[in-house]
């Protein structure tokens, strides 16, 4: 049943994302994944779309996804599930447990979670970029891709040398939308 | 204003004027709950901050529900994290409507091409910048490696293993070794 796939799935995400919106990407990936829900180009989409709309990334996820799958109940489902863990445990150590988070062995869970949290983030953030220079149904290397993915890193990360903020998320998304137009549509 | 109405209207307005999730979240919220409306100090901020980043979930939602709790209590906490995650709701399920109509008309789906190289380089600077934050201790390290090797294995392999797995994993090693650096103190005491 979809609205329980949903409630799991999305608490699941909810209860593990470590470290903010890029933790629980790969997560909703996974979650997606294996209920056939998104693929990777459809997720890359809507991380773009929650990069440029305001609000929490997770939320936005979520919304999407569970009004995708189950319509305006699943987008409740889904964004209610996401944020339910988060809720929990805030209320959990302001009022029960004012010293959780000093507990040794609590902080030997986090020390050994957060490494993980980036590694499991960085992983899927090259199999992403991987993926996209990469032709699955003709089973080819696309020169274009890599040449686009190159462009825009350098431009990217080179932007902060230049500038003290450098390139923003939305601004480096509308760059990539607008070479995107320039480089496929001609 | 009663405040359980200002808690859902204040964080009704931080959820609808932040982009870029969480951590540009935090300086606004900082800058109206502390600067503005005086509902909590600078140290429990901090405090806040610390909190959010060593528990799961939205930072967002994390903030709403301290600051909401703390001003009125379970009514607060539930006002204020609904109203911050309502405009976000809102917008992506209107935008959830009519996407997939809009990624058909050709100049759009060209721009996607794009964007989704952009999604890429931001998945990786955000992994890029955690790593420039983290305590580089050998242990850790050596985590971080493994979780990258091992989800690379199941991406490259299309294995059915989830990244919870690995993390569980991840923190029971951790455990392990907290517990035998304790047991070999101990033994060095007596």
């Amino acid at each position: 049943m979809i609205y329980l796939d949903l409630l799991i799935g999305f608490l699941e995400v909810g209860l593990f994302s470590f470290g903010g919106a890029y933790a629980a990407i790969p997560l909703i990936r996974d979650v997606a994944l294996a209920h056939g829900w998104l693929d990777d180009e459809m997720l890359s989409y809507m991380i773009a779309v929650s990069e440029s709309t305001p609000g929490p990334i997770m939320v936005n996820l979520a919304t999407y996804v569970g009004s995708n799958k189950g319509g305006f109940p699943g987008a409740v489902i889904a964004t209610t599930a996401v944020m339910l863990p988060a809720f929990l445990i805030i209320l959990f150590i302001m009022v029960l447990a004012k010293s959780l988070l000093k507990n040794p062995y609590v902080q030997a869970t986090l020390r050994g979670l957060k490494p993980c949290v980036i590694g499991v983030i960085l992983a899927t953030g090259i199999y992403m970029i991987l993926g996209n220079c990469y032709v699955k149904a003709e089973s080819r290397v696309d020169i274009t891709a890599i040449l686009i993915t190159c462009g825009l890193a350098v431009i990217y990360f080179g932007s902060r040398k230049v500038v003290k903020k450098g390139l923003s998320p939305i601004g480096l998304i509308c760059l990539a939308a607008i070479v995107g137009v320039a480089v496929y549509g001609i | 204003m009663p405040i359980l109405m200002e808690l859902f209207l204040t964080f009704a307005k931080i959820g609808l004027f932040t982009f870029g999730g969480g951590y540009a979240m935090l300086s606004i919220i900082e800058n109206i709950c502390v600067e503005q409306k005086n509902w909590i100090t600078h140290d429990e901020m901090m405090n806040i901050t610390v909190i959010a980043e060593s528990t799961p979930g939205p930072i967002a939602i994390n903030c709403a529900t301290y600051v909401g709790y703390k001003k009125g209590k379970l009514p607060g906490a539930i006002l204020a994290t609904f109203g911050v995650a309502l405009p976000s709701f809102v917008i992506i399920f209107a935008i959830s409507m009519f996407l997939e109509g809009f990624l058909e008309i050709t100049w759009i789906a060209h721009a996607f091409q794009g964007i989704k190289i952009a999604v890429g380089i931001l998945i990786l600077d955000a992994a890029i910048k955690m790593i420039k934050k983290m305590k580089k201790k050998p242990l850790q390290i050596c985590i971080l490696l493994a979780s990258f090797a091992v989800i690379m294995l199941i991406n490259v392999l299309k294995l059915h293993v989830s990244s919870i797995l690995v993390m569980l994993t991840a923190a029971l090693v951790s455990v392990a070794f907290f517990l035998a650096e304790k047991g070999r103190r101990k033994e060095g005491q007596a």
